[in-house]
């Protein structure tokens, strides 16, 4: 696995999104990811109909023009029922990506920064890691009970110590710099360095991962809701309506098709995001070079 | 090397401990008296208080944990309480079609992926590689349980050409219990052909600038020879590192897999354990496979000694 370490564009922020936009993959990345929040935001406003008003009469419509992407089997429109359901997904992803982000990274940072703290703290990140994603997550909703609460501690467990890893390992090297050092020499404690020192410049590395991190929590909560391990199956999220249309498969394909194309391409989005920075915060992975 | 192996073994095992440690905790933090909810509201006084005596639950947490200790290190995983059957034994009975299916999708990622990624290495920068990259990206972003659907929309509804679900009857044939395999290994191979096309990529584009490959060109050699024989021989190992921890990746992805196709396999039998809060099964399978995995992250490791005489320090 690389480290990364921060490299500061040069120039600044303003040529580090230029040179980010630059890239036709990150502009549809980010773009796609705008659409996306600004449509979840906004549901309640674009949406045509109401996401749990029942029409019996219009079930298992297919999409036309009344019905974009067609009707469910008590007649809530598709179309609807997707905006709103990206609103949980995503926000299932953001609150993931944070609370992940707040274990992990205190947890690498401690690791990479007290060699006493290292082996036991680096230890548990591998023994967390031998747990495949969704199984852990899967125990854990299992322990907890499944509520949307639930799935997001659940899934906070299963992505922390995978920051945690990327942040231990960036701490090594950041550690040994000579500005630690200076800082160090000048007097300054140890939390004021990593705080000021070390956690500024791990941002890189944090900020990719946690791109990714965002990506696999929406993958893994579509798979949960799908199980019936999430939410509740009332609640629209891209994985319960695949799973509400799993029953009518030969007969109304649009109800799994689309909230499947809309999770395809969030995390799409979010994946070429994840590269470009990457791509852009480590020269050696740069694929231009 | 000694020095090394044991170091290795020593760090296996801690890592088990805490493997087995997590595995005890994630039951222990049910709210509330994880025997009550298992056996659901309509369990009586005495039901719960027979179901604690049998799991242990009455005895301290420390006593309980030394128990569970000993109880795995006879290889029992204790007994499922649905399935009125040991968990060793229920995992075993499953294990076919989950290690088939993850088999057959590691065959099907590997011939997507080894040829692509040698071929976009080798052309680095053309219209293939551009267009193998985005179909990397788009694959990795594809849940698995959907696209199992849509190939079965595809080609079990509208064709009838593969079985909507099922593993064959009891008395069925090794093909056909195969046959019933292609869809989902199918849906979980192009999915995880992802990752291996990547590492692929990335470990061909690193020898490809070595000097050996270089000399091997001065000598005249054709390019299919330097390409297959000289560079492909030494990105071999970390293809084949990615290969095998995609192996344990993909048990995770068999987990859901397995439902959309009603596959009977160690995912179904987690799934409907969740289901039943069958919490002995939950353990021992989420135990088992996590173990399975350290195991085969050693048993790379040790590859490395084998294969690659710069590890043996």
């Amino acid at each position: 696995m690389s480290i990364i370490v921060s490299t500061p564009a040069p120039g600044g922020r303003n040529t580090f999104f230029r040179r980010m936009l630059k890239r036709k993959a990150v502009t549809f990345g980010v773009t796609v990811l705008v659409i996306f929040v600004l449509l979840a935001v906004f549901a309640p406003l674009i949406a045509p109909y109401a996401p749990n008003k029942l029409s019996i009469v219009n079930r298992l419509k297919p999409p036309s023009m009344t019905w974009w992407f067609g009707t469910d089997e008590f007649g809530r429109d598709v179309l609807s029922r997707t905006l709103y359901a990206g609103r949980l997904s995503l926000l299932v992803g953001a609150a993931v990506l944070v609370l992940s982000s707040l274990v992990g990274v205190t947890l690498g940072l401690l690791a990479g920064f007290f060699p006493k703290l290292d082996t036991p703290i680096a230890r548990l990140i591998d023994a967390m890691m031998a747990f495949p994603d969704i199984l852990l997550a899967i125990a854990l909703v299992a322990a907890l009970g499944p509520s949307l609460t639930t799935v997001i501690v659940a899934l906070s467990v299963v992505y922390a110590p995978r920051l945690a890893r990327v942040v231990r390992a960036s701490t090594l090297v950041i550690r040994e710099l000579p500005y630690v050092e200076a800082a160090r020499a000048l007097g300054i404690s140890t939390p004021n360095i990593m705080k000021r020192h070390v956690l500024r410049n791990l941002l890189s590395p944090i900020l990719v991962q946690g791109t990714f991190v965002f990506a696999h929590a929406m993958l893994a909560e579509a798979g949960l809701s799908f199980l019936g391990l999430g939410v509740s199956p009332e609640i629209p999220t891209w994985g319960t309506m695949i799973a509400a249309g799993r029953q009518y498969i030969g007969q109304a394909d649009w109800m799994t098709l689309f909230p499947g194309i809309a999770i395809v391409l969030s995390v799409l989005s979010l994946q070429m995001v994840g590269d470009g920075l990457r791509d852009l915060l480590d020269p050696r992975l740069r694929k231009d070079l | 090397m000694l020095r090394y192996i044991l170091n290795r073994f020593f760090g296996m095992v801690v890592v088990m401990f805490l493997v087995v440690t997590i595995v005890f905790v994630i039951v222990r933090v049910t709210p509330g008296d994880p025997a009550a909810v298992m056996l659901g509201p309509e369990a009586t006084q005495q039901d719960i208080a027979d179901l604690r005596g049998r799991l242990g639950l009455d005895r301290s947490l420390g006593v309980q944990y030394v128990y569970y200790i000993g109880q795995l290190l006879r290889g029992d995983l204790g007994q499922s309480i649905f399935l009125n059957q040991p968990v060793a034994t229920a995992l075993a009975d499953r294990a076919e079609p989950t290690f088939f299916l993850t088999l057959f999708s590691i065959l099907i990622a590997s011939v997507i992926a080894l040829p692509i990624g040698i071929y976009s290495a080798y052309r680095r920068g053309s219209l293939v590689d551009q267009l193998a990259t985005a179909l990397a990206m788009l694959a990795a972003s594809i849940p698995s349980f959907w696209l199992g659907l849509i190939l079965m929309q595809i080609f079990s509804v509208r064709f009838g050409l593969f079985p909507v679900s099922g593993y064959g009857g009891p008395g069925s044939t090794f093909s056909d219990r195969m046959y019933h395999l292609t869809l989902p290994a199918i849906a979980l191979g192009v999915v995880s052909s992802a990752l291996i096309l990547r590492f692929t990529r990335a470990s061909m584009l690193d020898v490809l600038g070595d000097d050996y490959v270089r000399t091997a060109r001065a000598k005249g050699l054709g390019e299919r020879s330097v390409v297959l024989k000289h560079a492909l021989k030494n990105a071999l190992i970390p293809i084949l590192t990615v290969v095998g921890l995609t192996a344990a990746v993909l048990i995770s992805g068999a987990v859901v897999t397995e439902t959309v196709f009603g596959l009977p396999g160690v995912g179904n039998l987690v799934v409907s354990a969740v289901l039943r809060r069958d919490y002995p099964v939950i353990q021992g399978a989420l135990l088992v496979i996590a173990a399975l995995y350290v195991l085969i992250n050693f048993a790379i490791d040790m590859l490395y000694l084998l294969i690659d005489p710069r590890v043996r320090y």
